[in-house]
């Protein structure tokens, strides 16, 4: 009308509107966690989190990192800092606000860190579009089974490690020493 | 296809979260819910940049990378809730900024 032409966005396929649904609920999680005073509800938005993370990994063709992520995150990790939020309840009764005094920095800090981010991330030239279309989906699990016990295998053994230790610290740690 | 810069966006917003729940939270276990929101944060970036590779059937290194990463979060998160449980049971508090023992 004005001799400028309007940019047309592009109809979204079925892969982006199913990215547009998770990637919300995943949003909706995260403020769930940041904003909500009551600690338990912050729990239950995180595992909306993590199950939107799963789902936008498989919506990224990497399967077996999803299931990792429920089994682990989802399964594991919400479990246990929900029987942390419920053995250290009552200090919640105080009418304490859940924020503390630098949290108006914070939130000014964190915005500054989200407008650089994301403007770094969609300016860099990044290659924008898949390169190639994964065909067998089998090779990807093989090979990644295989690098474990090749090239990552150093790293695998001492992670073997790591997490052994951490829970037998984890247990002398949490132990009720009366 | 799911262009990679939402992927990256979407990291980005949840890594921008995490951190004012680290930086801005009271409580020390709303604090571990935000590290373990970043380390998500991280972890999608491995994942799109992984898809979004040359040759990601045969070069699994960004998965790896993210299996890695999710190991590691749940030693972390082990030991931390251990700390928050052990602090609670000395000082009856998990509040933060009550916990300053340690200044001069």
């Amino acid at each position: 009308m004005f001799g400028i032409p309007i940019p047309i966005p592009p109809i979204p396929t079925i892969p982006q509107l199913v990215f547009f649904g998770i990637a919300a609920m995943t949003v909706v999680g995260a403020l769930i966690v940041v904003l909500a005073s009551n600690l338990f509800h912050n729990a239950l938005g995180l595992a909306l989190t993590f199950f939107g993370v799963a789902g936008i990994y498989i919506l990224a063709e990497a399967e077996f990192v999803a299931v990792s992520q429920v089994l682990v995150y989802v399964g594991a990790i919400t479990t246990l800092i929900s029987f942390a939020i419920m053995l250290t309840r009552g200090m919640m009764k105080g009418g304490v606000s859940a924020r503390n005094q630098q949290s108006g920095t914070a939130l000014i800090i964190t915005l500054l860190t989200f407008l650089v981010l994301a403007a770094t991330m969609r300016f860099s030239a990044w290659p924008r579009q898949a390169t190639a279309p994964i065909l067998d989906f089998e090779a990807v699990i093989r090979n990644l089974g295989a690098s474990f016990v090749n090239e990552y295998v150093i790293a695998f053994e001492l992670l073997a490690l790591l997490l052994l230790v951490a829970l037998a610290g984890a247990i002398v740690l949490a132990r009720d020493r009366k | 296809m799911v262009p990679l810069d939402w992927y990256l966006i979407l990291s980005a917003f949840l890594f921008s979260a995490g951190l004012y729940a680290a930086l801005g939270r009271r409580n020390a276990i709303a604090v571990l819910m935000g590290i373990e929101l970043m380390l998500n944060a991280a972890n999608i970036n491995l994942v799109a940049f992984w898809r979004f590779s040359v040759d990601p059937a045969n070069d699994t290194s960004g998965q790896a990378f993210a299996l890695f990463v999710i190991a590691v979060a749940a030693a972390e998160v082990a030991v931390g809730l251990a700390l928050v449980i052990s602090i609670y049971r000395n000082r009856r508090t998990v509040n933060l900024d009550e916990l300053d023992i340690l200044k001069g």
